[in-house]
């Protein structure tokens, strides 16, 4: 056989699906049977009309088990397409995050300065908490509250990444 | 009757069965297809075949699936029905068979309330069909159905599951045509990309020893596509070896034919795969039981992999030149570009190719002790193959283990569809009830189903079946009173600690098949086994054969687990070389 790269790389894969009961059992079923990783996983339907939901998958393996979930995944019948956005060109991908410190004195107000940098929004405040509203890459995310765990105790709800290919081409 | 007519829900499922050209369906029935099998009894165009376990019921439908070309349609109860199904289907699924099973479920308003004899069928089959739908709205109903038929067999077929609540059965709903009825987004590539196409007769052209690795994909195109296989494996002069789902694609009286490859193939086919430097796999999937060791697999071959799965495409081994479409189309169009461009073998290559394949073949790898005291497998079926030699109407199904094997090593495949086996699932109890779907497809068939005597006590019931629809069908067992292929590995890679593999307590066999109503037949001298296999053949009714074989032979040759392809052992004088490797043993 010939050498084969296997290096890991996570790859953020776009599936365009019909909004139908299972749909998304299929998908993380076909996942977990299969024994592939799913870093984030997010759906929602994007189309009414047709009835329509886009599935936003942040996964990561060596290339031959990427492009074996592309074909896994085409292979389900409710599955209209599957977009690897990673290997198809520059990309967008936005996460978003809510975020409770819980701290006093100079380390609450050390939170809000911090907040202010990286551009969140707080959306609560109490005496001894804020909770923060951040949008970012996952990256971005990581090292808010990386920060934050060092200020108090917090508590942190994210959504999971939502991606699209830059330029004019749609899925 | 026509499009747009208000009918019940089950009389929506009896139409759609009939426009979808259905005239046999397989089934048990139960408290939540009460109506469907109500709406049965009024009509006489489609025809029920009641099995005794539903197991046996998918079994039956894959049997007929296989032997027709057809879709085998199954019809269970909710709850214990579906379950017992779910091997069926799984079976179906990993030997890619068109199966659509109707499954009765608990009315709408008490799903999800525990009700009796609830399951969330969808739920359990999802990982073992194709795709399952659960209709909950009977206008809904028949355009399900008709999806069901084409998502089961178009692409690379497989098993379809509709759940349907008793009250979609009882409620009146619109009937649709199947023209009316294509699903949304369903559309497999069935025709090739000719470039690659044109890039691998090229391949082709050039190759100094290619080998062709086919498998049950062409049987699946269709018996045209058995044909273009042929004829391109005579035009190349190459040779050519099957799988054990491929058994049939290829004439196995024919010169080219190498037998079959992987864990129990033949020691020229698993060397010409080993040897090869172009190797041309049309609708095969690489399987363990193919590769053997993945790393060392076929290490200084060009591959190409036809297949209409393309998720079967750098699964397992990674292929030089994928080409993704139906086998048929593809190799029309090989067989076409490889007339048009005048390409011819390179003659002094193959014929040295050849010199090497005869010395492998000169090995005689299915030899075994030929011996008067003792009835031994091998020889039972070779007098089968005699008795059978020649009969275009032959079907054969098995079961699953020692027999499986020297079944697909000893018997003659020239034509696809008369191979019945559980490939991927192993699914021991298959044979029986895959023997009555094969029999029913085919009346006045020969079909007989090559079993042992631990296996065919998992759908033993069915005899009954056999019996209420006067199916002659055969059972011959090949009885050496032990889980052969348990104690075979046991004995190899577990220093002979036979755990639980004797079969204890067996029924004797020859009164079992009267009780039924069958005949029992019993050979235990080799001067017996002429006799018995003619007599079986003669009676028109369903017959037992307890073959009384050697107990401790064993099925040669083997690739231990873990070994590659050329580490075979050739018979009992081999012995696994320096303690198969832990990595082996841990696989199946």
């Amino acid at each position: 056989m010939t050498t084969q790269d296997t290096n890991i790389r996570r790859h953020t894969i776009s599936v365009l699906v019909d909004n139908e009961p299972g749909v998304l059992a299929r998908v993380i079923g076909l996942f977990s049977g299969r024994g592939y990783n799913i870093e984030s996983l997010t759906v929602a339907e994007i189309d009414a009309s047709d009835s329509l939901s886009r599935i936003t998958v942040v996964t990561s393996g060596t290339p031959m088990i990427i492009e074996q979930i592309k074909v896994q995944l085409e292979r389900l019948v409710p599955v209209h397409k599957v977009k690897d956005l990673t290997l198809e060109g520059p990309f967008i991908e936005r996460e978003m995050a809510l975020v409770k410190v819980v701290a006093n004195g100079e380390k609450r107000v050390e939170s809000l300065r911090i907040g202010d940098v990286f551009k969140a929004r707080v959306v609560d405040a109490t005496i001894n908490s804020f909770v923060f509203e951040i949008t970012g890459t996952a990256d971005d995310l990581n090292r808010f509250i990386d920060l934050m765990q060092q200020l108090g105790e917090v508590d942190i709800s994210r959504t999971g990444a939502a991606a699209l290919s830059r330029g004019t081409s749609t899925l | 009757m026509s499009s747009g007519t208000i009918l019940s829900g089950a009389e929506i499922v009896i139409k759609a069965l009939r426009d979808q050209g259905v005239d046999t369906i397989f089934g048990y029935p139960g408290g939540a297809v009460l109506p469907i099998y109500d709406a049965l009894f009024k009509q006489n165009q489609i025809k029920h075949i009641l099995v005794r376990h539903e197991q046996a019921a998918v079994h039956a439908a894959e049997g007929y699936a296989r032997s027709s070309g057809k879709v085998g349609v199954v019809l269970v109860t909710s709850g214990p029905g579906a379950t017992n199904a779910v091997t069926g289907l799984v079976d179906a699924l990993m030997d890619s068979i068109p199966i659509v099973c109707l499954t009765g479920q608990v009315p709408t308003h008490l799903i999800g309330n525990d009700a009796f004899q609830e399951c969330d069928t969808t739920g359990i089959t999802r990982p073992a069909t194709k795709h399952n739908y659960l209709v909950k709205d009977v206008n809904n109903l028949a355009r399900t159905l008709h999806e069901a038929f084409y998502v089961a067999k178009n692409g690379r077929p497989g098993p379809v599951v509709i759940d349907i609540p008793k009250d979609v059965q009882f409620a009146d709903g619109v009937y649709r045509t199947p023209g009316e009825s294509q699903p949304k987004s369903y559309r497999p590539q069935v025709k090739p990309d000719l470039n690659k196409v044109e890039e691998a007769v090229e391949m082709l052209a050039n190759a100094k020893r290619p080998i062709f690795y086919v498998g049950g994909g062409v049987i699946n195109a269709g018996p045209v596509a058995s044909q273009l296989l042929t004829q391109l494996v005579r035009m190349t002069g190459y040779p050519c070896t099957t799988t054990l789902m491929g058994l049939g694609a290829y004439p196995a009286h024919d010169q080219q034919w190498l037998g079959m490859l992987g864990m129990h193939g033949t020691y020229e086919a698993n060397l010409a795969m080993h040897g090869c430097d172009l190797m041309v796999c049309v609708g095969a999937r690489f399987d363990d039981r193919v590769t053997g060791k993945i790393s060392e697999f076929s290490p200084g071959s060009k591959k190409i992999h036809i297949d209409i799965d393309p998720s079967n495409i750098n699964k397992n081994v990674r292929v030089d030149l994928p080409i993704v479409g139906d086998a048929a189309y593809v190799l029309e169009d090989m067989i076409r570009i490889w007339k048009a461009r005048n390409k011819r073998a390179d003659q002094a290559a193959l014929k040295s190719w050849w010199d090497q394949i005869t010395v492998w073949r000169s090995k005689d790898c299915l030899k075994y002790e030929k011996t008067e005291k003792v009835i031994k497998p091998q020889y039972a079926l070779e007098r089968l193959r005699a008795a059978i030699q020649g009969r275009d109407d032959v079907f054969i199904s098995t079961e699953v283990g020692q027999h499986q094997m020297w079944a697909a090593q000893f018997l003659p495949f020239n034509k696809p569809n008369r191979w019945l086996t559980s490939g991927g699932l192993g699914t021991m109890g298959y044979g029986l009830p895959a023997a009555i779907g094969a029999q029913i497809a085919n009346p006045g068939a020969l079909c007989i189903d090559v079993a042992g005597e631990a296996s065919i006590q998992m759908n033993i019931q069915e005899m009954s079946t056999a019996l209420q629809y006067r199916l002659p069908v055969k059972v011959f067992i090949l009885n050496n009173q032990w889980m052969g292929m348990v104690r075979q590995w046991q004995e190899l890679l577990h220093g002979s600690r036979f755990s639980e593999s004797y079969s204890e307590a067996l029924p004797d066999f020859v009164k079992l098949a009267d009780a039924f109503g069958g005949v029992g037949l019993r050979a235990t001298k080799v001067s017996e086994v002429d006799d018995v296999i003619a007599e079986m053949i003669a009676i028109p009714r369903p017959v037992i054969v307890d073959m009384c074989v050697d107990q401790k032979e064993n099925c040669f040759p083997m690739i231990p687990g873990g070994k590659a392809h050329n580490e075979m052992l050739l018979g009992p004088a081999d012995k696994v070389s320096e303690a198969t490797p832990e990595e082996g043993m841990v696989l199946v």
